[in-house]
């Protein structure tokens, strides 16, 4: 029995301190990723999840060529594309703006990463993510901020959810709809700001769309939509500690895998039930089928 | 008082003059349909009375203030509501955001307030796919849904922006029943946005025309008559009823209501009828 | 002729990388200019930048199995192309099944960096698959690139009318017997071409940039889609020539003196012209009379 527990939680897996942050910042960014991730999907708005974190590398490369903490250049830089985004959203076509503000993002990257041409071992760790490596108190810091975050989600959960779903009912509601538009982008990058530094630029976002996505196929409430993805990011990060800490495979690659089989076998399991009931009322026009 | 006050309204975008010295009063209670061809201007004047949008000139007075956002006072029914049969929302869900969606925080679920969204339900006929997700529901349906959702707060007046549009004749009927029963009922004013007059012959008290920029509100026997369509049209307009129904000619043209864009020139030179 | 030099730092053309890039950056502007319109047209301005970012596990892909890198490139932006078409029925799903694959395809990049083990000994591959760089292209490459990009614009020359038809009206095309399906499948596969082979040769940062940037300002700017187009190519040509001009002026600029990237100026320019583009009023809302 013992040796079996072994196999799957190799020793120290709860106990060294490096673990337990991971595991402790883990689990507050994946509740915070899976909450921003329903208005995500509610909205439709995955580019953005993209490309925020993507683009608040930028940030970094900037913050280290002149000398400042990396995660504060990368968090400015989020904050900067979400408000940019989130401003000029309604005058212009749908993902312009998002691939816009992306691009110019990254081009400033290229070039503070190009023009300091030092090695920045911190930078690139921003790029793939560093979940074994998180100190104490960074841990604590990931912590309050996910827990502030989601008391923000609590407050501004309805007029959101009214402003994504009835836009023009909530705008006759006195809901000022680029300010939803505001809270949201900026939702979504505060989030990125706490992901980045665990999971890495490249695939923050998988955090942010796959859980969601999933637990949007298999509820019926938002409520439920929510405790879905909750769940199934809580088990994506545990399942990513898990063999990360056996094997060191990058952190993007488990989350990423993970998120993405719970997102397939949930959209089986919504296309089953899709068929059951479908089955009675689909019109026999085989000839065998008419003779039953 | 008046439920609606236009006083010498006009409203531009850039150079295109949309609404020029709109003048009417809606008096309380009274179920007045807004006709008018595609594009004169009838959304434009639902987004005055709501709001927001602000005349160029002149001023909007709803129930004795000026018009601002965010009234609980008036109700409002869009035109449209996309969405997907996988949106994890129920009928329930969206007409409970018609109570107090915009309101900060989230809701308790409490006995009042699961009380107060089923008698609305009940009230449009929605109780019976109260569970079911929107996504998966028919267009009259969703218009019900939708109403629902504007009655929930108890409004004074009700705005419809074209709930007629993407329904079939028999859906539309009961909608209008519907909401002139609602109407009689509670002595709400109603504001019923239609592209034909005559769907609603039987429940209008007033009709608001709205053509080239302009409007005329009064009874249908004053309003749709040839010589007052005539004048708002500035051209020469015959008006005609047959067995009940009311049928519009210019010329020796009909253009059937609300595609006025098919005659030559893209102007109107006859007016909407319905054959 | 001093102020020449100024702008044209000595042996601008001589330069056969800057030839190279010229020629290439040419066949990319073209390519993406033409592309972008009808991108931005569909909607699908998302799955554009994916297939460019999903070039990079072609890349490492390819290193790993070890075939040439434009395979690695092309089958990626295939897979990803196919899977986003096979997993979005509909509209909110296409952006959403979009980045689902994406962040499966770059999860597969991280593992294939990982296993390269490139990840700890050189951060210039990194930043090569973030961002590429136009100068440092095979000069083996220019004629097939040259090509590849030459194929997608007749593909999408070729299904022009119905493509557009089953854009705007996709009821009404299958009513008229156009093969919906196979249209948007034949754009899907000209896209792939289009974006992968500019991801290749100048990033996928630029890839985006150019497929977005200069289509996006010829919309504001015109109503005519012909026109659209003509503008967008013209906007992204400048653009590049300028882009490369300018980093090849900035080798000795401070503060390292070697060289600001292409990638910095292309964007550059592009916010610029797009910002001047939002300064003119909307064409569409002008009527004729
Ligand atoms: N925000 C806007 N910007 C520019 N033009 C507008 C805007 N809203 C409405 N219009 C124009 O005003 C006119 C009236 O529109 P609308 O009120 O929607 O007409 P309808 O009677 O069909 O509801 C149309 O020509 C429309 O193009
Ligand atoms: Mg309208």
């Amino acid at each position: 029995m013992a040796s079996i527990w072994n196999t799957i939680f190799a020793p120290g897996l709860f106990s060294y301190s490096f673990v337990v942050h991971a595991w402790v910042a883990a689990t507050a960014i994946a509740v915070l990723a899976a909450l921003v991730g329903f208005f995500v999907n509610l909205r439709g708005e995955a580019f953005v999840a993209h490309a925020v974190p993507r683009g608040a590398f930028a940030g970094a490369a900037g913050a280290f060529l002149i000398g400042v903490n990396s995660i504060l250049g990368l968090s400015v830089f989020a904050i900067l594309m979400a408000l940019g985004m989130g401003l000029m959203r309604r005058r212009s076509h749908n993902g312009v703006i998002t691939a816009l503000a992306l691009v110019t993002a990254l081009g400033l990257g290229d070039l503070f990463l190009t023009v300091g041409n030092t090695y920045a071992p911190e930078v690139f760790a921003l790029l793939f993510g560093q979940l074994l490596g998180i100190s104490g108190s960074e841990m604590v810091a990931i912590a309050v901020l996910s827990v502030c975050l989601v008391g923000v989600i609590a407050v501004v959960y309805r007029p959101l959810l009214l402003a994504s779903t009835v836009p023009d009912f909530a705008a006759a509601r006195g809901v000022s709809l680029t300010a939803m538009n505001v809270t949201f982008t900026l939702l979504v990058a505060l989030a990125a700001s706490l992901t980045v530094p665990v999971v890495g630029a490249l695939l923050a976002f998988s955090l942010m769309i796959g859980p969601a996505a999933a637990g949007w196929y298999l509820a019926k409430t938002p409520w439920g939509a929510m405790l879905y993805s909750v769940g199934i990011a809580l088990g994506t990060v545990w399942v990513a500690i898990v063999i990360g800490y056996d094997s060191s495979l990058p952190i993007g690659f488990l989350v990423a895998g993970v998120s993405l089989l719970a997102y397939m076998v949930a959209r089986a399991i919504n296309w089953f039930r899709r068929r059951r009931p479908g089955e009675a009322a689909v019109v026999p026009t085989g000839s065998g089928a008419v003779a039953r | 008082m008046a439920a609606v006050q236009f006083d010498q309204v006009d409203v531009a975008f850039g150079r295109h003059v949309v609404l020029r010295q709109l003048q009417f009063d809606v008096p309380e209670g009274a179920f007045v349909g807004v006709i008018g061809p595609n594009g004169a201007g009838k959304t434009t004047m639902i987004r005055l009375v709501l709001g927001l949008l602000r005349p160029n000139s002149g001023s909007v007075t709803v129930l004795g203030q000026p018009a601002g956002r965010g009234g609980r006072q008036i109700g409002y029914v869009p035109q449209s509501f996309a969405a997907e049969p996988d949106l994890p929302l129920r009928a329930r869900d969206l007409v409970g955001l018609g109570l107090d969606g915009e309101k900060w925080g989230f809701a308790l679920p409490t006995k009042d307030r699961r009380r107060r969204i089923d008698a609305c339900l009940e009230r449009v006929g929605a109780l019976g796919y109260a569970e079911e997700a929107v996504g998966t529901l028919s267009g009259g349906e969703r218009q019900r849904l939708l109403i629902a959702q504007a009655l929930l707060t108890s409004p004074r007046i009700l705005l419809l922006d074209e709930p007629l549009a993407n329904l079939d004749i028999r859906s539309g009927h009961d909608i209008i029943r519907l909401i002139s029963e609602i109407a009689s009922e509670t002595r709400i004013t109603v504001l019923f946005v239609a592209h034909d007059v005559n769907p609603l012959l039987g429940v209008l008290d007033q009709v608001l025309y709205i053509a080239q920029g302009r409007a005329v509100l009064g009874s249908v026997e004053q309003v749709v008559r040839s010589e007052v369509l005539s004048e708002l049209y500035g051209q020469p307009v015959e008006v005609v009823r047959v067995q009940g129904r009311i049928l519009v000619f210019a010329g020796d043209e009909m253009v059937p209501l609300g595609h006025e864009e098919l005659l030559p020139h893209g102007r109107p030179r006859s007016l909407p009828a319905e054959p | 002729m001093g102020w020449l030099n100024y702008l044209i730092a000595p042996g601008f053309l001589q330069t056969s990388q800057v030839r190279s890039a010229l020629i290439l950056g040419t066949a990319v502007a073209v390519c993406s200019a033409v592309m972008g319109v009808f991108v931005i047209i569909r909607g699908q301005a998302f799955l554009g930048h994916a297939l460019g970012d999903v070039g990079s596990t072609g890349a490492s892909g390819a290193v790993l199995v070890g075939v040439q890198a434009i395979w690695g490139f092309l089958g990626a932006g295939l897979i990803a192309g196919a899977s986003v078409d096979v997993l979005s029925r509909r509209a909110r799903e296409r952006d959403v099944a979009t980045g689902v694959v994406l962040s499966a395809m770059l999860g597969l990049s991280a593992l294939f960096i990982y296993l390269i083990g490139q990840v700890s000994t050189s951060t210039g591959v990194t930043q090569e698959i973030l961002f590429g760089s136009v100068f440092t292209v095979n000069p083996d490459l220019v004629l097939p690139m040259v090509g590849l990009a030459l194929a997608a614009v007749v593909v999408v020359g070729f299904v022009y009318r119905p493509l557009l038809l089953s854009t705007v009206n996709p009821d009404g095309a299958r009513s008229r017997g156009v093969p919906v399906g196979l249209v948007s499948f034949a754009f899907l596969v000209a896209m792939v071409a289009a974006v992968e082979q500019s991801a290749l040769v100048m990033g996928a940062l630029l890839s985006t940039a150019l497929l977005i940037g200069p289509a996006a300002t010829a919309i504001h700017v015109t109503r005519r889609l012909g026109m659209t187009i003509a503008v967008s190519v013209v906007l992204a040509l400048v653009d590049t020539w300028l882009g490369i001009l300018l980093a090849y002026d900035s080798f000795n600029w401070p503060p390292a003196g070697r060289g600001w990237p292409v990638s910095f100026f292309v964007v550059a320019v592009m916010v610029v012209a797009y910002s001047l583009g939002q300064a003119v009023p909307r064409t569409s809302t002008v009527r004729a009379e």
